[in-house]
C-alpha cells in the first residue's frame, strides 16, 4: 500500500462554483416551500419562470460571445439569480414582468459586464428596481398571505392569472378573489398608517399582523434565516456581511424605538419583515459584488443596513433591501481601496 | 468633390456627434421620450449649427486668436435666441414641451466643438456643409433614440407631432401597439442611456464587420508568386 506523499500547503479539495451554487440554492428551498404556504402557488411558478428564461438568455448570450455554453450555465449562478428574483416580485405579477426582469438580470446586468465574477451590481436586485421603477403598479400589489385573505387561489386559477395575456380581463373574471387577494404588504400599510398619523400599536391590531410582525412574513423571514445559518455552518458564506446588515438595522431601529416608541417599528419587526432575512443572507452576501476584506465585509453589510433602515423609515418606498444592495455595491471598490487587510509581518498602514 | 464626401461620412457616421464624440449628451437624454421632441430639438440644433458655421468661418480672419472662443459664444448665442423666438412664435406647444432645453442648445459642446475645430480653419461653403452633416448625424441619434423610447415608452409614433408641424400632421400619429402598462423605463433618462449604450454598441459592431471585410479584401489581393528561391 502506498501513501501518495504531497508537498505543503496541504489544501482541502477546493469547492466548484456550481457546487456552492447548488448548496446556496437548497439552503434556500425550505423558506420558497413557506413562502409558497402562505402565498399562494405563484411564487412557485414565478420562480420556475424566472430559471428557465435565465437558462435560456445565458445559452444565448454564451452563443453569441462565442464562449462554451455548458461550462458556463452549469454554473448555476443564473439559477440563483433567478431565484431569488422570482421570490422577490409578486406572485401574482403577469409573466412577461418576470421575463423582462431575468432577461435585464442576466442580459445587460451580468453579461455585458463580463459574466459571472465580473458584473458591477448584485444582477437579481438591479433587475428588481428596474422592474419596481418601470412598473410600479404590478410590483406594489402583493397577495395576503393565506391566513388573511378572504378566497384563495388554486394551482391553476394562478397559472391563469399569471400567463393570461390581458391582466384586466382576467382581474375582472377573478374579481370577487382579487379583491380578497390582493394587498399591501405589512411594511406597506405600517407605513401609510404612520404617515396617516395612525401610531404602530394601533396599525399592528389590523387583519394583517400577527399582532408584532406580519403574517407569513415572519415565517418566511425566519425559515430564511435557518437557511442562512445553514450556509454558515457549510461555510458558503462568513458571518460578517449578514451581522453588518442585521447589526446596523437592528442598533438604528432600537435607538429609534426606544426614543419613540409610538411612531417607530420595533427592532425585531423590523428584522422580521419584507426582505431582510433573505437579503442579509442571500443577496447582500454575493462574493462578486461584495467588499473583499473582513472589517471591509463588516462595512458593507452595516452600510447595507443603515440605508434600509432609512429608507423603510424616512423614504418613499416601503421596503429598502435592493436600493440598498445597489448602492453598497457602488461603495465596495472604495471599501476595497481603503480597507486592506495588514499583511503578516508588516506594520500597519 | 472627395472633400465634401469625406465632411458628410465624418458627420453622418464615422464622427458622428451623437454616437462617438459623445456631445450634447444632456438634451439627448432629456429630451428624445417621443420622435416629435426629437425632430424638434433636432431640426434646432441643426439650424443654430449651420448658422454659427456660416458666420464663424466668414469672421474668421478678422477676430484675434486670443478672444475667439468669446466671439464664437456671442455668435452662437444671438442665433439660439432667434431661433428660440421662431420655435416660440411659431410651434408654440414644441416650446413648452422642449423646456430649458431650447435655450441650453448655447451650450451644446457640438457647436463650439465645429466652430473652433471646422469653421475657423475652413471657408464659409465648406463649413455650412459641415454644420448640415454634423447637424443631420445627430439628429439622426436624436431621431432613432426617440422613436425606440417612444414605442417602447407609449406604442406610438409620432405622438404630439401636431405641435412641431401644424394641425395637419395629427395624421401622422401612429398607434404601433396597444399598451395597456406603459413601460416607464423607457420614458425615463435612464432608459435613454440604456438606449444610447446599446446604439453605440450597435455601431461598433458594424463597424467592426465593415473592418473585417475590409481586410479579408486586402489579404485576398496580396498574394504573390514567390520568384525567388528558398534556400
Amino acid at each position: 500500500m502506498a501513501f501518495k506523499i504531497a508537498s505543503s500547503p496541504h489544501i482541502n479539495r477546493q469547492l466548484q462554483t456550481s457546487t456552492v451554487m447548488q448548496r446556496v440554492l437548497l439552503c434556500a428551498m425550505p423558506a420558497l416551500v413557506v413562502q409558497c404556504a402562505f402565498f399562494g402557488w405563484g411564487t412557485l411558478i414565478q420562480v420556475i419562470l424566472a430559471m428557465t428564461v435565465a437558462m435560456c438568455a445565458e445559452a444565448l448570450i454564451m452563443q453569441l460571445r462565442q464562449r462554451p455554453v455548458i461550462h458556463t450555465i452549469s454554473d448555476n449562478s443564473a439559477l440563483l439569480t433567478a431565484f431569488l428574483l422570482g421570490v422577490a416580485i409578486p406572485p401574482l405579477a403577469p409573466w412577461w414582468l418576470i421575463l423582462i426582469g431575468t432577461a435585464f438580470a442576466i442580459v445587460i446586468v451580468k453579461q455585458l459586464y463580463g459574466g459571472l465574477g465580473q458584473n458591477l451590481f448584485n444582477p437579481a436586485m438591479a433587475a428588481y428596481v428596474l422592474l419596481l421603477i418601470a412598473f410600479p403598479v404590478q410590483m406594489t400589489s402583493w397577495v395576503a398571505p393565506i391566513t388573511a385573505a378572504q378566497h384563495s387561489v388554486s394551482f391553476l386559477d394562478t397559472l391563469h392569472i399569471i400567463f393570461s395575456s390581458s391582466q384586466i380581463a382576467v382581474a375582472d373574471t377573478y374579481r370577487l378573489g382579487i379583491d380578497g387577494t390582493t394587498m399591501a404588504t405589512p411594511l406597506d400599510t405600517l407605513k401609510t398608517d404612520l404617515h396617516s398619523g395612525i401610531t404602530t400599536a394601533d396599525s399592528l391590531q389590523k387583519l394583517i399582523f400577527n399582532g408584532w410582525a406580519g403574517k407569513g412574513w415572519f415565517w418566511v423571514n425566519l425559515t430564511y434565516l435557518a437557511g442562512g445559518l445553514m450556509m454558515l455552518r457549510l461555510k458558503l458564506i462568513r458571518w460578517h456581511i449578514s451581522a453588518g446588515v442585521l447589526g446596523a438595522l437592528f442598533i438604528c431601529s432600537a435607538v429609534a424605538w426606544a426614543w419613540e416608541p409610538l411612531t417607530h417599528v420595533s427592532p425585531l419587526m423590523q428584522l422580521f419583515s419584507g426582505a431582510t432575512m433573505v437579503g442579509a443572507f442571500f443577496i447582500a452576501t454575493d462574493p462578486v459584488t461584495a467588499a473583499t476584506s473582513n472589517r471591509g465585509r463588516l462595512l458593507f453589510g452595516a452600510i447595507i443596513g443603515v440605508l434600509v433602515y432609512l429608507i423603510r423609515s424616512f423614504g418613499g418606498y416601503p421596503d429598502a433591501f435592493a436600493f440598498a444592495v445597489l448602492l453598497a455595491n457602488i461603495s465596495a471598490p472604495l471599501i476595497d481601496y481603503y480597507i486592506k487587510p495588514r499583511t503578516y509581518g508588516h506594520l500597519r498602514g | 468633390m472627395s472633400q465634401y464626401r469625406e465632411i458628410a461620412w465624418q458627420g453622418l457616421w464615422k464622427n458622428n456627434p451623437g454616437l462617438v464624440q459623445l456631445l450634447g449628451l444632456c438634451p439627448l437624454l432629456a429630451v428624445t421620450a417621443t420622435l416629435t421632441n426629437a425632430i424638434g430639438l433636432g431640426v434646432a440644433t441643426m439650424a443654430v449649427l449651420i448658422g454659427s458655421n456660416i458666420l464663424v468661418s466668414l469672421v474668421r480672419d478678422y477676430v484675434p486668436k486670443e478672444i475667439r472662443i468669446p466671439v464664437f459664444v456671442m455668435i452662437i448665442a444671438a442665433l439660439v435666441t432667434a431661433v428660440q423666438l421662431l420655435v416660440n412664435a411659431y410651434a408654440y406647444g414644441l416650446y413648452l414641451s422642449l423646456g430649458i432645453f431650447l435655450p441650453l442648445i448655447v451650450t451644446n459642446c457640438i457647436i463650439i466643438g465645429r466652430a473652433e475645430a471646422f469653421a475657423s480653419r475652413n471657408n464659409p461653403l465648406k463649413a455650412a456643409f459641415d454644420g448640415l452633416m454634423m447637424g443631420m448625424g445627430f439628429t439622426l441619434v436624436l431621431m432613432v433614440l426617440g422613436a425606440v423610447r417612444e414605442i417602447l415608452g407609449q406604442g406610438t409614433l409620432f405622438d404630439g407631432a401636431d405641435q412641431l408641424l401644424g394641425s395637419w400632421a395629427s395624421v401622422l400619429r401612429l398607434e404601433v401597439w396597444q399598451v395597456n402598462t406603459p413601460f416607464l423605463l423607457a420614458m425615463l433618462p435612464p432608459g435613454a442611456f440604456f438606449g444610447v449604450g446599446l446604439l453605440i454598441a450597435l455601431k461598433n459592431v458594424i463597424d467592426k464587420k465593415l473592418a473585417s471585410r475590409k481586410t479579408q479584401v486586402t489579404e485576398t489581393t496580396v498574394q504573390r508568386v514567390r520568384v525567388t528561391k528558398v534556400n
